[in-house]
């Protein structure tokens, strides 16, 4: 089996290489679209978030109420699943749509509903805006980007227990009690500035007081029903942002600068909607992040002569990531070059080089795998 | 003779902008919500991004790509990722133009 031949280390070798080529805070491929209708997209409003944000809290008190009072019976589970989702996983999508700044008009209701969503999915507000600020700079630049899944090949225990919490739970529990001693790892200091590092400190040491009454509380109660509505629900409640979070880039090209390449839009149900607050339009939101959420299927319908067509389900994303996953083991080089409409306009190669499936990035690949090399 | 006229009254909509660039530079042009004019640098100070395609809101500008935010009036920089200030010029409006002083 390969072992990967990238370096993904945030300060490492291909992280250097890429800025030698070019790729780092580059400029990238947009699909032209007039001003005027540009300005209207990115307009912003208060009514679609306020009442998303009313069925959610309404919906995550009704299900955590019933599974408090149903405890310890098993016919509490339904409504802990329920309560578990949207505190995992619609709190994801609320992190990073307010990260955005998008999701209302009015600052401090993003303000509010960010730092709500950042402790639910314990992940440090000051931390996660900067490392999603340069996931947008740098998509899926090997070395830059810190939000990238898997690597390649994949490690597939990893993203099996991705489903189950346990990383993200434990890697933001991890860094949450680094912050409260005051450590910031090296890594992540790459990405936020020394002057925004304080308050990264405080927010995680006031995260450090109301876990700890949490448990003084499970103590007190002897049980571990506090834990049941704050903290374990990332355990049972992940499912739903890992399986919707691995159809944004997994399998599609590395170090292009074209979101046509590297991301991909896919139809989905209703519910996986509302949860995922339409970041299933993901080319879309890439391309033009400041439209918000609620903007993003008009945007679609506008660009998407210009796109690979979207995945009609789901299930079709997967039928597309599964077997490439597959591949990478064999040749790590390898991904999905989506084929473009008729309509669009071709991949540009003064943007991603002539990268083709199963051949390595000019000027960062062409080194010999590590087996090779042993 | 440090004032450059950069553009028309009528080439910015109200609460808008445009991009000016001159003698190699690149400003941003702001007509706000009480029709005045305002000029800063063309670039967000957090990344090389162009502030012509962001969003204005009121008195703010919006990088289009990470949503750093800039009082244009002030250059202040008032929501991260930006925590550095924009450069402000100076702008007046003479015969229906729009003119910019670069020291």
């Amino acid at each position: 089996m390969a072992r990967t031949n990238r370096d993904y280390a945030l300060l490492g070798r291909d992280a250097r290489l890429a800025e030698e080529i070019g790729l780092v805070s580059a400029a990238w491929y947009h699909t032209e679209i007039p001003r005027k209708l540009m300005k209207d997209l990115m307009q912003r409003g208060d009514l679609p978030a306020i009442r998303d944000t009313i069925i959610l809290f309404a919906t995550m008190i009704g299900s955590a109420a019933a599974g408090i009072w149903l405890w310890p019976s098993w016919w509490s589970a339904p409504f802990w699943a329920i309560y578990g989702v949207l505190y995992a996983s619609a709190m994801d999508s609320r992190w990073h749509e307010c990260g955005h700044g998008t999701a209302f008009r009015t600052r401090w209701m993003n303000d509010a509903l960010y730092q709500i969503a950042c402790f639910c999915m314990l992940r440090n507000p000051v931390v996660w805006r900067w490392s999603h600020a340069r996931h947008h700079t740098d998509t899926i630049i090997v070395g830059h980007d810190p939000e990238i899944i898997a690597m390649r090949p994949a490690v597939v225990a990893r993203l099996i227990l991705n489903f189950f919490g346990l990383f993200e739970l434990w890697g933001n529990g991890k860094a949450t009690l680094q912050l409260i001693f005051g450590h910031m790892p090296e890594t992540t200091c790459s990405f936020v500035p020394a002057s925004e590092q304080p308050k990264a400190f405080r927010i995680a040491r006031i995260w450090g007081l109301i876990y700890l009454s949490t448990a003084a509380l499970a103590v007190w109660l002897g049980s571990i029903l506090p834990f049941m509505v704050i903290g374990m629900p990332i355990l049972f409640g992940s499912w739903h942002m890992v399986m919707t979070g691995y159809m944004q880039h997994l399998g599609l090209a590395e170090n292009v600068l074209d979101h046509r390449l590297n991301s991909r839009t896919v139809y989905i149900n209703p519910v996986s909607r509302f949860i995922y607050w339409n970041m299933n339009y993901h080319v879309e939101h890439h391309m033009f992040p400041m439209v918000p959420y609620h903007a993003l299927p008009r945007l679609h319908a506008l660009i998407r002569h210009d796109l690979p067509p979207a995945h009609p389900s789901i299930l079709s994303a997967y039928a597309e990531i599964i077997p490439t996953l597959a591949r990478q083991f064999r040749n790590p080089d390898w991904f999905v070059k989506r084929q473009l409409p008729a309509t669009a306009k071709p991949y540009r190669p003064e943007f991603h080089g002539d990268l083709e499936p199963g051949q390595p990035t000019p000027g960062i690949g062409g080194y010999p795998l590590p087996h090779a090399a042993e | 003779m440090p004032w450059i006229t950069a553009c028309s009254t009528d080439d910015i909509e109200t609460e808008d902008l445009m991009r000016f660039d001159h003698a190699g530079r690149s400003f941003a042009i702001y007509r706000s919500p009480d029709d005045e004019f305002f000029c800063t640098d063309g670039h967000c100070t957090h990344e090389r991004v162009h502030l012509a395609d962001g969003l204005v809101m009121d008195y703010v500008v919006e990088c289009p790509k990470h949503n750093g935010q800039f009082d244009y009036r002030t250059g202040e920089a008032v929501r991260a990722p930006v925590c550095v200030n924009l450069a402000t010029f100076q702008t007046r409006v003479e015969d229906g133009q729009v003119q910019i002083f670069i020291p």
